[in-house]
């Protein structure tokens, strides 16, 4: 293994030695990736909820929209994040919720709510992190992931949101419901991870 | 007539294959195409940035190898270097058994498929499951993928639902809907089993040690959510040097593989899971896989590198379009495999000469590529290597051209011929000797001749 390492670094060497000069790394400006659409947009809340419906996911502007959500669905028993429930308590009322996320019951929830850490206005993205999302799999084997977003974690763009990756082990950027067109090109939702992706914004 | 293996390919697909995958290449090309260019000013330069960052990546290897190692490894990361796909094999081989694990789920990696990575855990024991729809289908039915981005393109629902009720998956049912949701409570309990979980990587930042996955399923975010290893094949090209540049390449990565803003599922793993996370993986393992492409990075066709692997130059091919993919009879198929597979397959290129031919060269897959690889310079290069090295897969269906290289290299052979010529003009066309040039003439009134003699009029230059 060492060896190997020792040998690819050496062909490497080898096969760049006969460059008269090397690439240079070119810069750009921010401009450049940023969408038309997006230039001159001032509300930042504004444009992520319409890109977020762009992308099939569903805002949801308080609470009560949030038990309207589940009541309508009969979404009946999924997860909270403890640190949610002072906040939710009401909007929860009449549906069985747990704090822990039980893996041998992957099947048993419905829905789970956790924290994103900050959204994408320009795609419609919400972040997740290991720091704020209680748990990977809560967010992400139930049916409808509902993910509570402060309205001033919103980057415009994606140049906004790279230059402040949190130092985290696992940053997720979610845009929208999961998706495959694999049979036949026909868009399916909802394959392994949420059918419905839900965002919540407070303040 | 079809001579190439490629003719013969396509001129076998059926008729109902071919017209699944003319339609949805075109289909995604065409959204892709609208999407890049009305939603930014100038997509064209977008495309150069990203060629040149990545041209950049693949001429400082030296030195960024070594930096994007040493940030892995700080962040917690265990690194290992492969050689060859055996030895990548068995890198992954070491770290399943040193934890006595027998189940592996796998997300969609092409170094895996270029590996054969799921044969050799197989042979040693090991359930290595895809979890990619698309290539869990292509693995219950013993198929190859036969796209980039969409392995089963070639595959329509009969045939899928077919093999699910064979599978015992459910009773026979067509409806796409239905066949997602049954591979869905599947697998979901097959990442849950599983002690390890496989992915591949789309970039590796050297900046931040950070590996950057897009997927659309959420296959590769489960499988680094339930089990609790994780291990990362990563092709030594895959890196970027900031994170900024992600910002590039992840927009034009979504847009040209499925015309999307952005995959649905972006993530940046840069180490096993924090301490209050409940899920997620104890370890994270990253094997740096060369298996031939420091050849290629020796070679002229250098360029070639820079790929992201979008599929975008497949869509677009009037090859790729007639043929398919397994006709490429190798991992990568279409423009990029047309380059790319002769390469990485070393010593066998003789094998696959004929791939670089399988162009029409009209450089559609130029115009699309989102790191503006020059593929027909390069198709150019290797038919020329194929020639060069006398393999004589790269000369079938080719014109016999030797006649004429003689002739033209031979100063007294010209002349004479230039005198022949000439005395065509002058020859009954009935008393041609040859009958396909008397059928050629017979058909063809030849422009008079109304110049001077170029030789004599340059001998009288010099003089002058
Ligand atoms: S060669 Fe270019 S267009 Fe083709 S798959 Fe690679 S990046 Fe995409």
């Amino acid at each position: 293994m060492s060896n190997d390492r020792e040998a690819i670094l050496g062909r490497v060497r080898a096969a760049l030695a006969p460059l008269p000069q090397r690439a240079a790394l070119p810069d750009w400006e921010r401009e450049l990736v940023r969408m038309r659409q997006m230039q001159g947009a001032s509300d930042l809340t504004a444009t992520f909820c319409a890109r977020l419906k762009g992308v099939n996911g569903t805002p949801l502007q308080s609470a009560a929209e949030l038990a309207d959500l589940l009541a309508k669905n009969q979404w009946t028993r999924g997860y909270c994040d403890p640190a949610l429930l002072p906040l939710l308590g009401a909007a929860l009322a009449g549906v069985q919720v747990e704090t822990t996320f039980d893996r041998t019951r992957v099947d048993d929830y419905a829905f789970g709510i956790t924290r994103a850490s900050a959204a994408i206005a320009e795609t419609g993205t919400v972040v997740l992190t290991d720091g704020d999302t209680s748990s990977r799999l809560a967010a992400l084997a139930p049916w409808a992931h509902i993910v509570v977003l402060k309205r001033m974690d919103i980057f415009p763009d994606i140049p906004a949101a790279l230059a402040a990756l949190p130092a985290d082990p696992n940053i997720i950027w979610v845009t929208g419901p999961s998706k495959t067109a694999d049979v036949e090109g026909i868009l399916i939702e909802g394959v392994h991870g949420p059918g419905v992706q839900a965002v919540l914004l407070v303040d | 007539m079809a001579k190439q293996l490629i003719d013969q390919a396509a001129a076998t697909l059926p008729a109902d294959k071919r017209v699944s995958v003319y339609q949805s290449t075109k289909a995604t090309h065409e959204k892709r195409t609208k999407l890049l260019f009305d939603q930014f000013n100038d997509p064209d330069l977008l495309r150069q940035r990203a060629g040149e960052i990545k041209q950049h990546v693949i001429e400082n290897l030296d030195t960024l190898l070594p930096a994007v190692e040493a940030k892995l490894k700080a962040n917690g990361a265990q690194v290992h270097w492969a050689s060859t796909g055996e030895a990548a094999c068995e890198a992954v081989l070491r770290i399943m058994q040193a934890h006595g694990a027998k189940k592996m789920v796998k997300a969609k990696t092409m170094v895996s498929e270029e590996i054969e990575l799921a044969h050799y855990l197989e042979k040693h024991g090991i359930e290595a499951l895809e979890t990619d729809l698309g290539e869990f289908i292509v693995q219950i039915d013993k198929d190859h993928p036969s796209h980039i981005v969409r392995p089963i393109i070639h595959k329509n629902r009969r045939e899928i639902a077919t093999s699910f009720e064979r599978e015992g998956l459910g009773a026979y049912n067509d409806d796409p809907e239905t066949i997602t949701r049954r591979a869905r409570q599947f697998l979901r309990h097959k990442y849950l089993e599983a002690d390890v979980g496989l992915t591949g990587a789309n970039f590796v930042s050297v900046e931040s040690g950070r590996i950057v996955l897009v997927t659309n399923e959420g296959n590769s975010r489960f499988s680094l959510a339930a089990p609790k290893v994780h291990i990362a094949l990563v092709g030594i090209e895959k890196l970027v040097p900031r994170d900024r540049d992600l910002g590039v390449l992840l927009n034009l990565l979504a847009r040209s593989a499925t015309a999307q803003q952005l995959t649905v599922y972006t993530e940046f793993i840069s180490g096993p899971k924090g301490a209050t996370q409940p899920d997620g993986p104890e370890e994270m393992h990253v094997i740096f896989v060369d298996n031939g492409r420091t050849e290629v990075l020796a070679s002229d066709c250098r360029e070639i590198l820079r790929c992201i692997r979008c599929g975008a130059c497949l869509n677009v091919c009037p090859v790729y379009r007639q043929a398919s993919g397994h006709a490429y009879r190798s991992v990568y198929p279409g423009p990029v495999g047309a380059v790319l597979s002769p390469l990485l397959a070393g010593k066998k290129f003789p094998e696959l000469a004929d791939l670089p031919k399988a162009s029409s060269l009209c450089g559609a897959c130029n115009e699309v590529c989102p790191v503006n690889i020059p593929i027909p310079d390069l198709l150019l290069r290797l038919r020329e290597k194929g020639k060069r090295e006398g393999a004589p897969l790269a000369s079938v269906g080719t014109p016999p051209m030797g006649a004429w290289a003689l002739m033209a290299s031979q100063p007294t052979a010209w002349k004479a011929a230039l005198f022949g010529g000439k005395a065509l003009n002058y020859l009954p066309t009935k008393l041609i000797p040859v009958p396909a040039l008397r059928a050629w003439e017979e058909k063809r009134a030849l422009p008079a001749w109304r110049g001077g003699e170029f030789r004599k009029w340059m001998k009288q230059r010099r003089k002058s």
